[in-house]
């Protein structure tokens, strides 16, 4: 059903402002908190708690001085901020973040558009944004610009596969690619007979895949660039990756692009496995807690969990070296991923009466995959241990009961003190000077 | 099926895009101008630019092959997508094509990261 065009526009600008606004607060969130675990204050002195300090930080950047370097591509260079802030806004139009709500009259539910290919919308506009990057790398007409696009490229992409294939088990579980019907789908808990009670299930996804949310938190970190997977703009390395070259307000557009994705990533992660809008358990005793405008608190309120996780792993952990990074994306979570995929379809089949037959087939399948992963496995080759004829990595080392030879001076020393050297003393003060 | 409910998509992404634009736009005409001729050089922390080669250059063979590969899954997962909703309606069926397909793919998977297509160094 689609809305009339005024409310159409309402939501438009409304998604638009809190996606604006939650960005703003999440900065300020961000430098509070990773403040906190440093045993700092963070920013405090502007407006009450420091909260308005990057609206401060956002319009000292727009009367700052635009530079465009010599060597850019002119447009692309230009171009690349607005792909990276339009696909970014764009995915948040399919996630819904409340029921059915009247606005001056109307009945509408909070979600902008609902689409039967939901998530995949989700998906191709956080995809979009790998072109933002790389463009912006490249056209920079600079090394480390160029070096940080391709890097990040080459992980977004490889991170979007462990975020792809984890999500396969939410589409089994739910039936549907819709947000929407997602959401719907873990509302109830199923019920279930045990010890003779009725037994309400819980139904987040969380709890029923868990390993699915797991690979899925990794890789909406890795896709985001955040720490510590921020290698695109490891700025001990790249100083500041692909965005070395920009200022002013395209510096701006760029940081609100990745604000903006860490939120439409953890309302995508709040839809597919936290349940969506409705209410966390002891809440949802509440009778009215799933009606009218308070699912919009529950959906806001587990985003900002979500991205205090984003701040947690950015102020916890170090940022990975480059070879490890793509080694966990392509050695360890596509292949987790794929095993979970087997594993989670063969205990459907199973479970779907036709009993004996699907199980042994998945473990067949796992048997034959567990079997190519051992096959597999990198086993560390024993190191000869170094002697000192061989030396160590191709240098010579002496070896240990070496007996070094006096040095020639105190030999001679050692001649005259007995006598029977050749010289006198005055023989001595000539060596002496000659050494000198 | 129609395609009015992709339209409010277009919607938000016409304003995202008209707020970039406009942003991109007004940053040079409030900012101030000041003329340096070091301000206009690619950014090396001081050093003399690495003048950039003609035509992109050379680049690490690695980043092709990490594209190829990312094709190869993400076609994989175009696959996997409508196999997992309609996988109640398919039947054992189901389950043992995927088995299959996974199985085949995985096989292809294990050759590249023998052969070294997965390693970094």
């Amino acid at each position: 059903m689609i809305d009339v065009w005024w409310l159409l526009i309402l939501k438009v600008v409304g998604i638009f402002a809190f996606l604006v606004l939650v960005t703003l607060f999440t900065i300020w969130f961000e430098r509070r908190v990773v403040g906190r675990m440093q045993h700092r204050p963070g920013p405090n002195r502007v407006g009450p708690f420091g909260l308005l300090q990057s609206l401060a930080d956002g319009l000292k950047l727009a009367f700052k001085e635009d530079i465009l370097p010599r060597g850019v591509d002119r447009w692309v260079f230009v171009l690349a901020p607005v792909i990276s802030t339009t696909a970014a806004f764009t995915g948040f139009a399919v996630i819904p973040f409340g029921p059915e709500v009247s606005i001056f009259g109307e009945q509408t539910s909070l979600q902008l558009a609902e689409v039967p290919v939901g998530v995949l919308v989700v998906l191709a506009a956080s995809a979009m944004g790998v072109y933002g990057v790389v463009l912006a790398g490249w056209s920079s007409g600079s090394t480390y610009p160029l070096l940080g696009g391709m890097r990040s490229a080459a992980q977004m992409i490889s991170y979007e596969i462990g975020m792809g294939l984890s999500i396969v088990a939410v589409f089994m579980a739910a039936s549907t690619l819709s947000t929407r019907e997602i959401v719907a789908a873990q509302a109830d808990g199923t019920p279930y007979q045990l010890l003779g009670m009725d037994v309400q299930l819980p139904s987040w996804y969380v709890l029923l895949l868990f390993p699915s949310f797991l690979i899925f938190m990794i890789s909406i970190v890795g896709e985001t660039n955040r720490a510590p997977f921020d290698l695109a703009e490891a700025e001990s390395e790249l100083v500041g990756g692909f965005h070395t070259e920009y200022s002013s307000l395209k510096f701006a557009l760029f940081f609100l692009a990745e604000y903006v994705a860490m939120v439409v990533m953890s309302g995508l992660a709040v839809t597919m496995f936290l349940g969506g809008w409705h209410a966390p358990w002891p809440l949802s005793l509440w009778g009215e807690a799933n009606t009218g405008w308070w699912p919009f608190l529950w959906f806001t309120l587990k985003v900002m969990g979500f991205l205090f996780m984003f701040v947690w792993l950015r102020g916890t952990l170090p940022r990975l070296r480059y070879d490890q990074f793509m080694h966990l994306g392509w050695k360890v979570l596509v292949p987790a991923s794929l095993v979970w995929i087997i594993a989670i379809s063969g205990i459907r089949s199973a479970a779907r009466d036709e009993g004996d037959r699907a199980l042994w087939l998945t473990v067949l399948g796992l048997v034959f995959i567990a079997a190519l992963l051992g096959y597999l496995w990198p086993r560390r080759r024993p190191v000869p241990p170094a002697t000192a004829d061989s030396g160590a990595g191709g240098f010579p080392v002496p070896p240990l009961d070496l007996v070094v030879p006096p040095n020639p001076r105190a030999k001679r020393l050692a001649a005259t003190r007995a006598g029977t050297g050749p010289a006198s003393g005055s023989g001595e003060g000539a060596d002496d000077e000659k050494e000198v | 099926m129609s395609l009015s409910p992709y339209l409010p998509i277009v919607g938000l992404f016409a304003l995202a895009f008209a707020f970039a634009l406009f942003s991109v736009a007004i940053a040079p005409l409030i900012g101030p101008r000041r003329y340096n001729k070091a301000k206009l050089e690619a950014y090396e922390c001081g050093i003399e630019p690495t003048p950039q080669p003609v035509g992109g250059g050379r680049f690490p063979i690695k980043f092709y092959l990490t594209a190829m590969l990312f094709i190869v899954f993400d076609i994989e997962i175009i696959f996997l997508y409508p196999w997992a909703v309609a996988y109640d309606a398919l039947g054992l069926f189901g389950f043992v094509e995927m088995v299959l397909f996974i199985g085949a793919v995985f096989i292809a998977y294990a050759y590249v990261w023998k052969r070294g297509g997965l390693d970094w160094d």
